[in-house]
């Protein structure tokens, strides 16, 4: 066992240790959830944990792996989110089966939020750094702001779209109004359990850290890393860029699915889709470390539990997150710091080579 | 037919013209020097060889292929590869992957076969592994290999970055001042590796070089650039003696 631990290389180890960590922190909350040990409420926030970390690794992938800042996350989860709400409500009746359903609606979800990451991705990614930044923070909001102006009905003639209000729709008395502007979507069957977030966490994982340990992952780093070596050694920059930021779209759409499949009502508001919530994921991945995948899941589990389990505190929250983040900056860039940090990682690397 | 062949090659940034009438034509293993005083254009001729810029008139050809105004990744596929005059190495990947990342077009799977690790996945990335790891015992550096590149050594990251480039199977490679920076001990080093690079790889060569030193003992010929102009042509020793290169670049 320890020959073939030795045998694997640190990256599949790592990955492994990511796994194994997911997968023990499920079985724990399990069993003290059927132990009756757990509240109701941190029961309730178990799902909203598994989103939260989807949305963490996959901005991980734009921010910390193509080494892009995007603020628009919460856009493309707002996509999933409303992609598929729409398509579960109007197969309510015709398909009965639970999960089926779901399974759809997580597809439909996926492949929405994909294909306007490509849409968005093609003329934004032509952008660097802060640019960039400003761009993809308008984008989420003005998809939040149009999913608040969407009118849509359905009756015995088909669909009807509006963007003034329900009444514009014309519709039959049959009709039925799906999505009702600011409103939103209502009766939402309420599909996401804890075990499906943990299985798309685990996709996740899955497809992420293999992403990053293959051919199409080291391009993409050599992109952050030295775009005009990158592009010498005929890396194809405008493909590998739209690659990273189209899969972390579709993932984010998933996560989106998931929170609109926990809710019976789906609204569109600056806290849920607004740059607020595209913030705060930043926050998990900048707290957990710049391209650390499984830092981005202690951080978006930490910083999710924590304002609950000190819900006094509530009012201090946002104060925390901007604390927290002035620290980890200082940790990360701070000249003292980083001596630091070298020091003493630097000291524990060389121990373990001595070992091996 | 020589292997490289350019003609009129020129550029202008606004009024300035960089590089004006630039005639250049190598040999297959030939070891070619570029020399000239600071702003004469030499890295911009290297730019214009690789598709960093378009030029505005002339011709390339390598290998009777005509690669002008080509992009960058076109020029890299057709088998022009470069270091640069400050270091660009991937600096948070380990020195390994580095060299991987030179394999990319050489070596394929797809996205699927590679998340999902099929056969194919597995097959390919040993291949790659092999590869790279006899490139980086070429170059000295195996035992490196699973650093951060940007954890190595000047001199280490300079032959990384040749290593690199010898990745992509190119048949013309572009050394840009590869021994800036090193003390006389390092230069003769890199001289004896370039030599060997040249004959172990079959490979042609064009450097950029202020190290008269190193210039002298391996170039074939030179060509010597002054204001965007060529100043001289020819054997090495020919040019380095020739009155208009000593007055406006080695001085008396």
């Amino acid at each position: 066992m320890s020959g073939m631990l030795k045998k694997m290389s640190k990256n599949t180890k790592n990955s492994l240790i990511t796994y194994g960590i997911v997968i023990a922190a499920y079985v724990i909350m399990q069993v003290l959830i059927s132990a009756g040990s757990i509240s109701s409420l941190l029961e309730g926030l178990m799902v909203p944990l598994c989103y939260y970390i989807i949305l963490a690794v996959s901005l991980n992938l734009v921010v910390g792996i193509l080494g892009e800042l995007s603020l628009g996350h919460a856009g493309f989860m707002c996509i999933g989110a409303f992609s598929s709400a729409f398509f579960s409500k109007c197969m309510r009746d015709v398909i009965t089966v639970d999960i089926v359903r779901f399974l759809l609606a997580l597809l439909i979800g996926i492949v929405v939020a994909a294909i306007f990451g490509i849409l968005i991705g093609i003329p934004v990614l032509r952008l660097k750094g802060d640019y960039l930044a400003i761009v993809t923070l308008a984008f989420g909001e003005i998809i939040k702001n149009l999913v608040n102006v969407l009118y849509i009905g359905k009756d015995s003639n088909g669909f009807h779209f509006s963007t003034k209000d329900a009444m514009a729709l014309n519709m039959e008395p049959d009709g039925m109004v799906i999505v009702n502007g600011p409103q939103g979507i209502t009766g939402t069957p309420k599909d996401a359990t804890f075990l499906i977030g943990f299985i798309l966490i685990l996709i996740t994982l899955f497809i992420v850290l293999n992403l990053i340990n293959s051919r199409d992952g080291r391009a993409i780093m050599s992109i952050r890393d030295n775009r005009i070596a990158a592009e010498s050694i005929g890396i194809n920059i405008t493909k590998y860029k739209l690659m990273a930021f189209t899969i972390s779209a579709a993932l984010a759409g998933a996560a989106g699915v998931l929170y609109a499949h926990n809710l019976s009502t789906l609204t569109a508001t600056t806290n849920n889709f607004g740059y607020n919530q595209s913030i705060m994921i930043l926050v998990f991945v900048v707290l957990g470390g710049i391209g650390n995948i499984r830092g981005s899941i202690i951080a978006a589990v930490i910083l999710t539990l924590l304002p609950e389990l000190l819900r006094g505190l509530d009012d201090y929250r946002m104060l925390i997150y901007a604390v927290v983040l002035i620290v980890m900056m200082l940790f990360n860039w701070a000249p003292k710091a980083i001596e630091w940090r070298e020091r003493h990682l630097r000291f524990g690397k060389r121990k373990k080579e001595a070992v091996q | 037919m020589a292997l490289l062949d350019v003609k009129n090659l020129g550029i202008s940034f606004g009024g300035l013209r960089a590089v004006n009438a630039f005639d250049i034509s190598i040999e297959k293993e030939e070891l070619y020097g570029l020399i000239g005083p600071n702003g004469a254009g030499k890295t911009t001729v290297f730019n214009l060889l690789t598709g960093v810029y378009k030029p505005d008139s002339g011709k390339v050809l390598l290998d009777r292929k005509d690669i002008t105004g080509k992009k960058t990744i076109e020029i890299s596929k057709a088998g022009i590869a470069r270091t640069f005059q400050n270091i660009r190495l991937f600096k948070k990947l380990s020195v390994l992957d580095n060299v991987k990342a030179g394999l990319h077009n050489k070596h394929h799977y797809s996205t699927v076969e590679g998340i999902l690790r099929l056969p194919r996945y597995r097959r390919v990335e040993k291949e790659m592994d092999e590869k790279a790891m006899e490139l980086l015992k070429v170059f000295d550096l195996e035992k490196y290999a699973h650093i951060d590149a940007a954890n190595l050594p000047y001199g280490q990251q300079r032959r990384l970055e040749i290593a690199r480039a010898l990745a992509t199977e190119p048949k013309l490679l572009l050394l840009d001042e590869p021994a800036a920076g090193m003390n006389p001990n390092e230069t003769g080093e890199l001289m004896d590796m370039i030599r060997f690079v040249r004959e172990e790889f079959h490979m042609t060569i064009l450097l950029i070089e202020h190290d008269m030193k190193l210039v002298s003992g391996i170039c074939e010929r030179l060509t010597v650039l002054n204001f965007g102009e060529m100043l001289a042509q020819g054997g090495t020793s020919d040019v380095l003696n020739d009155p208009q290169v000593i007055t406006a670049y080695l001085g008396e």
